[in-house]
């Protein structure tokens, strides 16, 4: 019996795991002298995602798929039933969520202490952000999908108005707080209508129940009303135009560490779980679903890339480019194939690491007491910090998706999914709407390089690992050709399990 | 006497809804109104599902509205606290006056 116990929790270990050290950090911020405080738990904080991963391989040797939490037997007395599901997509989305915590953490120390907010309840948040974006990657069942997106959606909404005494932080904390909330109640009255038509909450029976509706040729209207609100809920936390209004603002009001940390490990928890819901509950009505991702997919790339190039803030330009980026990715979606999942998976990947690095250079790039946050400011970069303005420049080169670097070669992927599923047209248009999107990219470049700027010298006094961190996304975006392999061959297996757990 | 089925729920839940839904875009004054307008949608949601639950004989959906009435009382305080934050740099908590960024 406790063998029986042990084998259906065991899928979940990782994040059982996280859980308590999370209660444990809190006590270990309140209890240690305030001076140290935020420090220790910044490196335990470190260490507690490190172990996690640890926690994740090991499972991983164990199982091929684990499910977690049954909640019955049955006719021939096995366990049914399942809250969890711990496959090689779900692997390696939280390899990427907790590659981007960690990084988030290590660039935020030197930030935070700069502009005097230096606390250790943000290293918990971001801890408990990451806890619900493992639940979301993992979610087989309605209520764990709604409680991760929720664990992750609440510390995101303190942490952006976790800047108490700036009147902009707590404004974004609003915006984002209203908007987020807005969306996740259209999700769940999408979800009660699917709970209503199904009878059931777990992914298994709504694929089986949907597949049985769609065969007998049945067109169920609210079914379809439940699978656009589901999607336009979706679209809300990935910031897909039209439903993209919070996001300039959230990402220019929160502090910079936050913004960094919202704009990577959100998006890759979200696409997954938008992943897991298209390809396994929702597969039978892909002809329905396809259509809904097509429009959000040319209005986002088209937003993204003209909205950018008005921008003079670059927390702003760099939030419509990331917009811009989920456009790019839905194309990828469309068709839902094994190689679109896995072209997906890859920008991704490619994305999380280039936009850390382009925000941790926001965060390393500051005169005296200022941070440098317009284009105006960073005017004649080139002279004062030509390292600084040499990796800012290959970072936006490959936002813009220049070759060889890794932008390139995220697009190339996704183009190359849209194409083998049926939709070069779609190709098409993404390819003329990404060349739109390098001319924002240049005008960075131009101020950088050929403007004259004000004549005061930029600091250079960063701590070594957060310039670590952001050589090591620099270095990674120009040596994307030599990882390609393993990642490509990771991710590909990873989009495959998708599929076998969907047909399970 | 007409007996009340499970449509007479549905609509309610989706007028509650709707009016929450209306209640975000059209309120131009409070934010606490705001506040309570997303816990209506909440609710809302808890009738649909207590509704389809106790029709269909299936105890998952009521199990899945008390998660939601949970989530609603953390969302609604996490809601305040940023309303309060907002009170303390503004001096005012009119959505008019949440207007420093824009574009």
């Amino acid at each position: 019996m406790t063998d029986f116990a042990f084998n259906y929790i065991s899928a979940a270990l990782p994040e059982i795991f996280l859980a308590v050290s999370i209660l444990v950090l809190l006590m270990v911020g309140v209890f240690t002298p305030k001076e140290y405080a935020a420090r220790s738990v910044a490196g335990l904080s470190v260490v507690t995602l490190a172990i996690t991963f640890i926690f994740m391989l090991v499972e991983h040797q164990t199982f091929k798929i684990g499910f977690a939490f049954p909640y019955g037997t049955g006719p021939d007395g096995q366990p049914v039933g399942h809250f969890y599901i711990a496959d090689w997509f779900a692997f390696y989305a939280k390899s990427l969520v907790l590659l981007a915590s960690a990084t988030a953490i290590v660039l935020a120390e030197d930030t935070l202490k700069k502009i005097k907010l230096h606390k250790f309840e943000f290293y918990v948040l971001v801890l408990i952000a990451s806890l619900g974006m493992m639940l979301m990657t993992s979610a087989a069942h309605l209520i764990t999908l709604y409680m991760g997106l929720e664990l992750m959606s609440f510390s995101l909404y303190v942490l952006a108005s976790f800047w108490r005494d700036n009147s902009k932080s707590s404004e974004a904390g609003l915006k984002y707080f209203v908007l987020g909330s807005l969306a996740s109640g259209i999700l769940l009255f999408g979800l009660s209508y699917i709970y209503g038509i199904v009878g059931d909450l777990s992914f298994a029976a709504i694929d089986s129940s949907i597949a049985t509706i769609h065969q007998g040729g049945e067109h169920v209207l609210p079914l379809t009303v439940a699978l656009v609100m589901v999607i336009t809920a979706m679209a809300f936390k990935l910031s897909a135009v039209p439903f993209h209004m919070w996001t300039p603002d959230v990402y220019e009001g929160s502090p910079t560490p936050v913004t960094a940390f919202m704009s990577a490990g959100p998006k890759i928890a979200a696409f997954a779980l938008l992943m897991r819901l298209l390809i396994e509950p929702f597969a039978a009505l892909a002809a329905d679903w396809t259509q809904v991702i097509i429009a959000l997919s040319i209005l986002t790339m088209a937003v993204g890339a003209y909205m950018a190039i008005v921008q003079q803030n670059l927390k702003r330009l760099l939030a419509y480019s990331s917009i811009g980026h989920v456009g790019f990715m839905l194309v990828g979606l469309v068709g839902g194939t094994i190689q679109g999942v896995h072209a997906v998976l890859m920008y991704l990947t490619i994305y999380g690491i280039m936009t850390m690095g382009a925000f941790g250079m926001l965060m390393l790039l500051r005169r005296k007491d200022v941070y440098l946050e317009t284009i105006d400011d960073i005017a004649g970069l080139s002279e004062k910090a030509p390292a600084y303005a040499f990796m800012l420049l290959v970072l936006f080169f490959s936002i813009a998706g220049i070759p060889p670097l890794a932008g390139f070669f995220a697009k190339f992927y996704v183009f190359g999914a849209a194409v083998a599923a049926g939709y070069t047209w779609l190709a098409i248009v993404a390819v003329v709407l990404s060349v739109v999107s390098a001319f924002y990219v240049l005008r960075v470049i131009r101020a950088m390089y050929f403007d004259k700027g004000l004549n005061k010298p930029i600091d250079m006094n960063a701590p070594m690992p957060m310039r670590m961190a952001v050589v090591a996304a620099v270095l990674f975006v120009v040596g994307f050709i030599f990882f390609m392999q393993p990642i490509d061959a990771i991710s590909y297996k990873a989009a495959e399990s998708l599929f076998v757990s969907a047909s399970l | 006497m007409e007996t009340i089925g499970l449509s007479h729920y549905l609509i309610l839940a989706a007028a509650l809804f709707s009016i929450g839904v209306m209640g975000i875009f059209l309120n131009r004054k409070n934010i606490i109104l705001v506040l309570m307008c997303i816990e209506l949608m909440l609710l809302a949601v808890n009738i649909n599902l207590v509704a389809f639950s106790s029709f269909a004989g299936d105890l998952a959906g009521q199990i899945f509205s008390f998660f939601i009435l949970t989530v609603a009382a953390a969302e609604i305080s996490i809601g305040l606290a940023i309303v309060t934050v907002l009170f303390r740099n503004r001096g005012s908590i009119e959505i008019e006056d949440s207007n420093l960024m824009k574009g």
